[in-house]
């Protein structure tokens, strides 16, 4: 799609710029990533009145031209790089009406850039209740440019917003704001000559962040940085000085042109709400309730959306089997390709809600808060306040939970949350740990009160809980930080939930994942397929003759003998030869070749465990059925001892390896988009390995 | 004294800072020499606080605010 106009949107965090992106652009839009960056892009289209198209890209929120985290320094890259298929030819930079003082430093950077500007006063409705009188025509008029003023959360002022951009000037008519050259002369003057700019703003934003701006060339980002020695150039001194010198501006420029009432801040109803929800009591019941809404909603409101999402497939692949004609295209299509599909798209229900209640708790302010909280204890183990939500998430689905860790800025909490959150005992674990441990733990009461299988479970979370607080300590002083660790955060007002936000919010997150993760599981599900219905050399046909032969056929009835005939054919496929391979391996925490199948088909996804159990025991009835795995399984017997081959040992064994073994495909599928390279996804599903082979050995040998 | 000194409620006006980095992103939210700041609130755990700087709500971990010295 080609554009007429390409805008950038710039502003503050909490200015409701994801609001007025969707107000201008619609479902006209798309999430990708900045070449080179793992930082969301969102980009979207726009009519304008005049018949033309406007490219609307949306920049991460920032306080300034001056990036804290890897996020925000996409900012000043994007605007300023000449030529690019994201150089801007206009900047809306959005004000936050209620908040002019601190929100117009960035615009103040911007405008020095000499990008032609228009300003969208955001928020015009709430600063007017507030009692805030801006005099609109003289702060445009002082500040020469468009300022509109607008409320996006109640779409107003958008069509004048889009207007104001169909005439924007192709040149800056913005006015100076502070004297540039005085910040740093010699370096401004040698920079500007050398890489011929007449912006002495950018000359000295170039001084500040050659270092990560990728389009300077490593001999130009050196150059630099021999002109700042050579001029004794103090990074932070300058930026002190060019931040007081702005705000000097913007307080000049205020003077005259807006009126704020002197009112009271504990009395606004903010402050009310707060001295309830960040109590030193009340704040965290309140904070424990919500999580319990929120996992009880997630657990009982998808279970029906995904039973429907699963009968849907079934439907399907009865009808696929309906219509194909049988072979192993049709089966690679029914068993691997639809499989896989709807192990994806079951998913969506618990992906959709949980990113529902994110949007809805951050737009409402009450997620800062929860960090405000629980910063301190987080802090002690490696993390962050922002990681209790998608800890606490991990018990429905490490998926969406690593999708949300997005909130977190500090780049080395965002990497321990996202490498711990996969060990807190997720809802694919409960089926395995159920089967277990109604298999080995007997349903007797103790002390009256508690039941032991019950125990049992409970015992199961806390450990998940527990060990990912540990892993996250040790990798506290395992990873390095890239930058020092700030809390320095904007407490939003309370506003209500912006219920389009919310739905976009969820409609973006499931396609995302969708479309990301999807890609990998189907290849895994295929993969996982072939290797189970094809054997090495000729063995596949062997049985079939074998099992066509008249004593077989006649003794037993066309059902038993499918189901014989599958269970030699899992054991002599590929998947079957890599059970008896890894045997060895194995061996020393007390698994056999069929738990070895089961461990290897469960790698894409945990509950494959269960399914796989009843296929090697040829089940009878369908393979959903619980109680008849367990009878199998209760009586499967040892070839060596004689005796049962669940033991006590065996099952909690294999509950320790299902506990921290990343057998998730979706997980690494996740892992992998959210971090945009292979090497954390391949470090955590090692060191989850490790600590299973070692958990269930250890459980395996005290338990013996 | 420093911003850490004061009690909820109380409010002082900011001088200098000791930590010329912390100083530059404090800056950049709006804790100006010259601001009026106010402790609004600490957190349950006794850290980080909340403050009042030029027309809205900061949080910031104590020893952040003890890098601000005050009037």
């Amino acid at each position: 799609m080609k554009a007429d106009i390409r805008v950038a949107l710039v502003g503050n965090p909490n200015t409701g710029k994801s609001t007025l992106f969707n107000a201008l652009t619609g479902l006209n839009q798309k999430i990708g990533n900045f070449p080179g960056v793992t930082v969301d892009k969102k980009v979207g289209y726009a009519q304008l009145p005049d018949g033309r198209r406007a490219e609307i890209i949306d920049l991460p929120g920032t306080y300034s031209l001056y990036p804290k985290s890897r996020d925000e320094s996409i900012v000043f890259s994007v605007l300023a790089e000449k030529d690019t298929a994201l150089t801007p030819d206009l900047i809306i930079v959005i004000i936050d009406a209620t908040n002019l003082k601190r929100n117009l430093l960035l615009y103040t950077q911007v405008a020095d850039l000499k990008i032609p500007v228009i300003i969208a006063l955001n928020m015009i409705d709430l600063s007017k209740k507030a009692g805030v009188d801006i005099n609109i025509n003289k702060l445009a008029e002082k500040l020469g440019v468009p300022v509109i003023p607008v409320s996006a959360r109640k779409l107003e002022g958008i069509n004048p917003l889009k207007t104001a951009i169909s005439y924007a000037n192709k040149f800056a008519l913005q006015q100076e704001s502070i004297d540039v050259m005085a910040i740093a002369p010699e370096i401004i003057e040698s920079i500007s000559k050398e890489f011929s700019t007449d912006n002495p703003y950018f000359a000295l934003q170039l001084a500040h962040q050659h270092e990560t701006l990728k389009f300077l060339t490593p001999e130009q980002s050196n150059r630099i940085e021999e002109l700042e020695k050579e001029h004794s150039f103090h990074s932070q001194k300058a930026q002190a000085t060019e931040t007081i010198a702005r705000y000097n501006y913007i307080n000049d420029l205020l003077y005259d042109t807006v009126k704020t009432p002197v009112t009271a801040h504990d009395e606004s109803v903010s402050n009310k709400i707060d001295k309830i929800l960040t109590h030193r009591i009340f704040g965290f019941i309140i904070f424990m309730g919500v999580l319990l809404f929120m996992f009880q909603s997630i657990f009982a409101w998808s279970a029906y959306p995904m039973s429907l999402i699963e009968d849907l497939f079934v439907w399907i692949e009865g009808g696929l089997r309906g219509i194909l004609p049988g072979g192993p295209l049709a089966n690679l299509l029914i068993d691997g390709v639809v499989a896989g599909l709807s192990g994806v798209l079951v998913f969506i229900p618990q992906i959709a809600i949980l990113f529902a209640f994110i949007s809805i708790l951050e737009d409402t302010g009450y997620m800062s808060r929860v960090t405000f909280m629980m910063d301190k204890i987080m802090r002690k183990v490696g993390l962050n306040g922002k990681s209790v939500v998608p800890l606490i998430g991990g018990f429905a689905c490490a998926v969406p939970s690593i999708m949300s860790t997005r909130t977190i800025e500090n780049w080395k909490d965002r990497m321990i949350t996202i490498m711990v959150t996969p060990l807190v005992a997720c809802s694919a674990r409960l089926p395995v740990y159920t089967l277990l441990i109604a298999l080995v733990v007997p349903d007797r009461n103790v002390w009256w009160l508690f039941n032991l299988q019950g125990l049992a479970l409970t015992g199961m979370y806390v450990l998940s809980l527990v060990s990912a607080i540990i892993v996250a300590y040790v990798m506290k002083f395992v990873l390095k930080a890239r930058e020092r660790g700030y809390f320095i955060m904007e407490l939003p007002v309370y506003r209500m939930p912006r219920w389009n936000n919310v739905l976009f919010s969820m409609y973006e997150r499931s396609k995302t994942f969708v479309l990301e993760a999807g890609k990998v599981i189907i290849a895994v599900s295929v993969i996982l397929w072939v290797l189970s219905s094809y054997g090495p050399g000729d063995r596949f046909k062997k049985i079939e003759q074998t099992y066509s032969q008249p004593q077989y056929t006649r003794s037993m009835t066309p059902d038993s003998l499918a189901r014989v005939v599958s269970t030699e054919k899992l054991e002599n496929s590929y998947a079957g030869v890599l059970g008896h391979v890894i045997e060895p391996v194995i061996k020393p925490i007390g698994f056999d070749w069929k738990i070895g199948i089961a461990l290897i088909t469960s790698f894409a996804a945990r509950e494959v465990f269960v399914g796989t159990m009843a296929t090697i025991y040829s089940v009878d009835g369908d393979a959903d059925r619980i109680d008849s795995v367990q009878n199998k399984m209760r009586n499967a017997k040892n070839p060596n001892t004689g005796g049962p081959v669940f033991t006590l040992a065996v099952a909690f064994s294999l509950m320790m390896f299902y506990a921290f073994a990343m057998q998730c495909a979706s997980t690494v599928a996740v892992v992998y988009r959210e971090t945009k390279n292979w090497r954390w996804p391949a470090a955590q599903f090692i060191y989850m390995t490790v600590l299973a082979y070692g958990a269930a050995f250890l459980v395996y040998n005290l338990l013996k | 004294m420093t911003l850490e000194q004061l009690e909820v409620g109380e409010t002082g006006i900011v001088k200098e800072f000791t930590d010329l980095e912390m100083s530059v992103k404090l800056m950049e939210m709006g804790c100006l020499p010259g601001e009026p700041v106010k402790v609004a609130r600490v957190a349950p755990l006794g850290d980080p606080i909340a403050i009042h700087v030029s027309g809205y709500q900061l949080s910031l971990r104590r020893f952040e605010a003890s890098t601000i010295i005050l009037q």
